[in-house]
């Protein structure tokens, strides 16, 4: 019954994303110009660039992410869909947790493949890049499963596309900051690197109970 | 705790206690005040400044007890559905809110003449203005959810969550400002305190916790009444209706 449930919210989220272009492509758009104008604010200064990149990509991937996150429950929760998946009878944790891995894969994990081409724009060398792909793939996690919990708890707000990031990013602050820590590199990037994983894991453990708490409330 | 689980029993509670409370937070303040801003010692580096620590220290302090205290409500609220623990947090969100803009704002007038800036990244600031912007979303949420019953548990989820992640933030924030300051401005362990400025501080911190304590309660039982008033409006409105289709 869990394991349906689950299999069935993710395939249709990743399948309806798929089916409108913009589902995925959007998100990934802004976070290419968001990229495209610190050069343009900042002037042309290779060395800036390249000492700033880490936190600037870090940072319009964190907005990348929210930007998605609007209508995670939107569409659910108005045609009832939600009702019929927290009445379903399956843990609805599990369907948080869908919810979370479909965001990941339809929006964060674009981000991540394209992660390079931040790279490449701000002129960083292959280790840098490799880096910074990485800290992205580890700490986007957390971003989905926290922008998830975000999205429950607004989905009864008629305009909660700005409260979101005002509830979720002070939340994100440790992720902003341990995966600009692995990375920007130096001494300290593998402990780094150690946290954005364990910020990950715990988010996707307390991501989808409170989440749960949140659908539940939403239908009540 | 199920004794206070009628308003009325805590409200005639509330009533006692509070004339002692606001009586002992008078007088803390009245020997606190003068003993921290006159007669205790300038600091031998820093002069006059120091005093700012009078205010700044116990708001700080408060900022955080007072999100722990959100948390605590929360939880309470969530589990056991106490109809006092919701009030509680209500109460709480902008008291807190507020001694954390005042450790914001002390900390910038104190930063001025010690740092020559008003602003710095140091790790205790950072932490506070992420604490501050954790308090925003919390009003924010319960401000903009329409049936306070949703909006009392959505905001409580909120807060559990950003009760487990507030030492997070503080332990990511110190990470990140060894690695960013490694001669940090403020030393890590600090001069241990002369008791001539400790005792001051300590009075500070016992009267600004009284009167954090005075006003929730003022706050809770405020809230009660407004409960009350709102209960016996709503029931006139259904009595004016149903006589209105009776006739």
């Amino acid at each position: 019954m869990g394991a349906r449930v689950f299999a069935a919210t993710l395939g249709q989220d990743v399948r309806l994303a798929l089916a409108q272009a913009g589902g995925t492509l959007m998100p990934l758009m802004f976070f290419l110009v968001v990229l495209a104008l610190f050069p343009l604010g900042l002037g042309s200064d290779s060395a800036l660039l390249t000492r700033v990149a880490p936190a600037v990509a870090w940072v319009a991937a964190l907005l990348a992410a929210l930007l998605a996150l609007d209508r995670l429950f939107g569409a659910d929760f108005e045609d009832g869909t939600l009702d019929q998946l927290v009445t379903a009878g399956a843990p609805v944790a599990l369907v948080a947790l869908a919810k979370t891995l479909a965001h990941w894969l339809v929006t964060a994990l674009p981000l991540v493949v394209a992660s390079p081409i931040a790279g490449i724009l701000f002129q960083l060398d292959g280790d840098a890049i490799a880096r910074l792909a990485l800290s992205l793939a580890l700490g986007t996690p957390a971003l989905s499963a926290i922008g998830t919990l975000g999205a429950a708890l607004t989905v009864m707000v008629r305009r909660g596309g700005v409260l979101v990031p005002i509830l979720v990013l002070p939340l994100l602050v440790p992720v902003l900051i341990f995966g600009v820590g692995a990375a920007a590199g130096g001494a300290q990037a593998m402990q780094a690197f150690y946290f954005v994983g364990a910020l990950s894991m715990g988010a996707l453990v307390v991501g989808p109970v409170a989440t749960a708490a949140a659908l539940r409330l939403a239908v009540a | 705790m199920h004794y206070l689980a009628n308003p009325a029993r805590f409200v005639s509670l509330a009533d006692r206690l509070l004339p002692w409370l606001a009586a002992a937070t008078a007088l803390a303040f009245l020997v606190g005040l003068p003993y921290a801003l006159l007669f205790s010692p300038p600091d031998y580096q820093q002069g006059e400044t120091v005093r700012i620590m009078y205010i700044h220290v116990p708001s700080a302090y408060l900022a955080t007890m007072g999100y722990l205290g959100l948390g605590i409500a929360s939880a309470v609220w969530l589990i056991w559905r106490h109809p006092l623990a919701d009030l509680a947090a209500v109460a709480l969100a902008p008291v807190g809110a507020l001694f954390t803009g005042l450790t914001l704002v002390t900390g910038a007038v104190w930063g001025k003449p010690t740092w020559g800036t008003w602003w710095v990244w140091d790790a205790r600031l950072t932490s506070m203005l992420v604490l501050f912007f954790l308090y925003l979303g919390y009003m924010a949420l319960r401000e903009a959810i329409e049936d306070p019953d949703k909006a009392g548990k959505a905001a409580a989820i909120l807060s559990l969550v950003g009760l487990i992640n507030l030492p997070i933030i503080k332990f990511s924030v110190d990470w990140w400002n060894t690695l960013h300051q490694p001669a940090s401005l403020l030393r890590r362990d600090g001069p241990a305190m002369d008791p001539s400025m400790l005792t001051p501080l300590l009075i500070m911190l016992g009267a600004f916790s009284l009167y954090f304590v005075t006003v929730i309660l003022w706050r809770i039982k405020a809230a009660v009444a407004a409960k009350r008033v709102d209960g016996l409006r709503r029931a006139r409105a259904h009595a004016a209706q149903r006589a209105r289709t009776a006739a």
